[in-house]
């Protein structure tokens, strides 16, 4: 196992290596000078001449590349073209919301999600597992930020019951905190529920026509017992194994559910930095989402074993 | 797994597609859906609208009436022709995407699957393109090549790409190793009459699917993009734009974001039924099944 998890974090390498080229590439794939295309249309020459030293501009594409890598690995992600701070202060600084943000609704989409999916496959072909596809479909179909505004219209607007938009930090207090939180996570955690469910029944539809299911149920276990220890168990890779590819679109629905609900997350750093085109800090932001998301995989990968035990490494 | 298949994958098609209401209700739905949309877009200067353009300032945020079918704007311009004109650059993005993605990926595919020195080198990079969420590849291209309508297509298309690749060299894999290519390998049938015949032939399917689930992520991306600012340009009606404009002042005019959002939503649904419709179709296990 230990051999394993090692091996799979070696493969990440490669990888990353190339995220980090494409990346970095990605300034010198389009048109014009650099330095010119990151001054911006008002920049004086003198603007150029000082951006262009500042980011190392003029010299070689490859030694460019290991300046930038070797800052990176260390934890030197450059600094922001606009604010003159550290790319990376930027991003720690703004890291709280999105972190909760992102297992909020994680949290909200699993809860939601697999117990829907799992009762939709046990009633396959009913009511209960029409609604529930349905649900499926219309929330892989409604676009997060459509969601969030009728949430937001529904709940704080009509009913006056949780605050329209902001964020407020856990260390001002659990309740403020939750409040803030409850409506962006919510939003987000539907659409990623819609595609966990629709996992979670076509695993648990798998898994129900198996011979130990029957036996299960032969035996005189109850409904429950059936369907979690039996069922969900041996359902669990692929429902796993989807959270983990959903995670990137987690991702990009952060970005927009910041937008919506004004919360100063890496979400909105990502939109402000675009909007200023301040390179260094949007390559930062995506290093950092892209590691996050192969780092998240690695351990759906690892987590296998956990499920089902026979899967060795 | 004999020559015929080729033809079985296309064949089953004109039969399903007339029983369709009956045999395939979410599909037909999606189909009529669509349909409707696409007859918005092309329909739109005839349809009831005016000028999406037109300004008329003493009528700003005029609530959903008897003139304004969809109420208006923070500058009095009308919702309802701009939503009905917004189905045109979504349309425009979902097609232009998915034809572009599907080329690229199908060329990288084939390469994939038949060269393996190639092989490990594509494969590589289109792992790391994987890794990097598609939204915020599709921000930092638009953010560096200016924003435009083309430039948003280019950007979703890369974005695209791997997963189409991947499913191509997928099935070319499979394929290589079915003996009725390996008798026309023995047969000496030349290389680009082996893909024409046998190859090509059976990526149909799958890239039919594949393209619609392109098309409804396009869609929705367009309109993320738009609504942070980083994608189509404001001056052009999209939802994602009109969206993004009513932002601010959602709380008392709800209806420049509902709107526009239902026909997203309406869109979007329509395509992904089409989607999930066609892959049963098409699957062999799926009509098996009943």
């Amino acid at each position: 196992m230990l051999a394993y998890a090692l091996r799979r974090l070696l493969s990440t390498i490669p990888v990353m290596a190339i995220v980090a080229l494409l990346v970095f590439s990605l300034l010198y794939l389009t048109p014009g000078d650099p330095a010119v295309v990151l001054a911006g249309e008002q920049a004086s020459e003198t603007d150029i001449a000082r951006l262009r030293t500042a980011m190392a501009l003029d010299k070689p594409y490859a030694e460019r590349f290991l300046i930038w890598v070797g800052g990176a690995v260390r934890g030197d992600l450059g600094v922001s073209v606009f604010s003159n701070r550290p790319v990376i202060e930027l991003i720690v600084q703004r890291l709280e919301p999105t972190v909760a943000l992102t297992l909020g609704s994680l949290l909200i989409a699993i809860v939601l999600a697999v117990p829907l999916g799992t009762l939709a496959a046990w009633r396959s072909g009913g009511a209960l597992d029409r609604i529930v596809m349905g649900f499926a479909v219309f929330g892989f179909s409604i676009p997060v930020f459509v969601l969030g505004y009728l949430l937001i219209i529904l709940f704080s607007v009509h009913w006056d019951l949780l605050p329209v938009q902001g964020y407020r930090p856990i260390a001002y207090g659990v309740g403020p905190f939750l409040e803030h939180l409850a409506l962006p996570a919510l939003s987000l955690g539907i659409v990623n529920a819609a595609l966990i469910a629709r996992i979670t029944r076509a695993s648990m539809l798998d898994v129900l026509n198996q011979d130990y299911m029957r036996t299960a149920r032969a035996k005189g276990l109850s409904t429950s017992r059936i369907l979690i220890r039996h069922g969900l168990r041996n359902a669990a890779v692929p429902i796993v194994t989807i959270i983990g590819i959903g995670f990137a679109m987690l991702i990009s629905g952060v970005v927009v559910t910041e937008t919506v609900f004004n919360i100063p997350g890496l979400g909105r750093l990502t939109v402000d930095a675009i909007l200023r085109r301040d390179y260094p800090v949007i390559q930062g932001v995506i290093l950092v989402f892209s590691l996050t998301y192969v780092v998240v995989n690695l351990l759906v990968d690892l987590s296998y074993g956990l499920f089902d035990p026979r899967i060795r490494y | 797994m004999s020559a015929p298949i080729a033809v079985s994958a296309i064949a089953p098609e004109k039969s399903l597609l007339r029983d369709s209401a009956r045999d395939h209700p979410g599909l037909f739905a999606g189909a009529v859906l669509l349909l409707l949309v696409i007859v918005a877009a092309l329909a739109a200067p005839w349809l009831g609208t005016v000028d999406p353009q037109a300004i008329a300032v003493l009528d700003r945020l005029e609530t959903p009436g008897r003139e304004y079918w969809f109420g208006a704007d923070l500058i009095g311009r009308d919702v309802y022709s701009r939503t009905l004109y917004g189905a045109r650059v979504s349309l425009q993005v979902g097609l232009g995407v998915a034809a572009l993605a599907l080329s690229i990926g199908l060329l990288i595919g084939l390469i994939s699957g038949f060269s393996k020195a190639a092989d490990t080198v594509l494969m590589r990079v289109m792992d790391g393109l994987m890794s990097i969420p598609s939204v915020l590849l599709a921000v930092a291209l638009i953010a560096l090549t200016g924003a435009s309508l083309g430039n948003v297509i280019i950007a979703l298309a890369i974005a695209e790409v791997p997963r189409v690749a991947r499913l191509v060299r997928s099935v070319v894999v499979s394929l290589r190793g079915q003996p009725f290519v390996e008798a026309a390998i023995t047969a000496g049938t030349r290389f680009h009459l082996i893909l024409w015949r046998h190859i090509l032939p059976n990526t149909i399917a799958p890239l039919l699917v594949q393209g619609t689930y392109i098309f409804a992520s396009a869609v929705l991306t367009e309109s993320i993009l738009s609504f942070i600012g980083a994608g189509t340009p404001p001056a052009i009606p999209s939802w994602g734009n009109i969206i993004a404009e009513g932002r601010t002042v959602f709380q008392f005019a709800p209806h420049i974001v509902l709107f526009p959002g239902i026909a997203l939503s309406l869109t979007v649904l329509a395509v992904n039924l089409v989607g999930d419709g066609l892959r049963d179709a098409l699957d062999p296990r799926f009509v098996q099944r009943g």
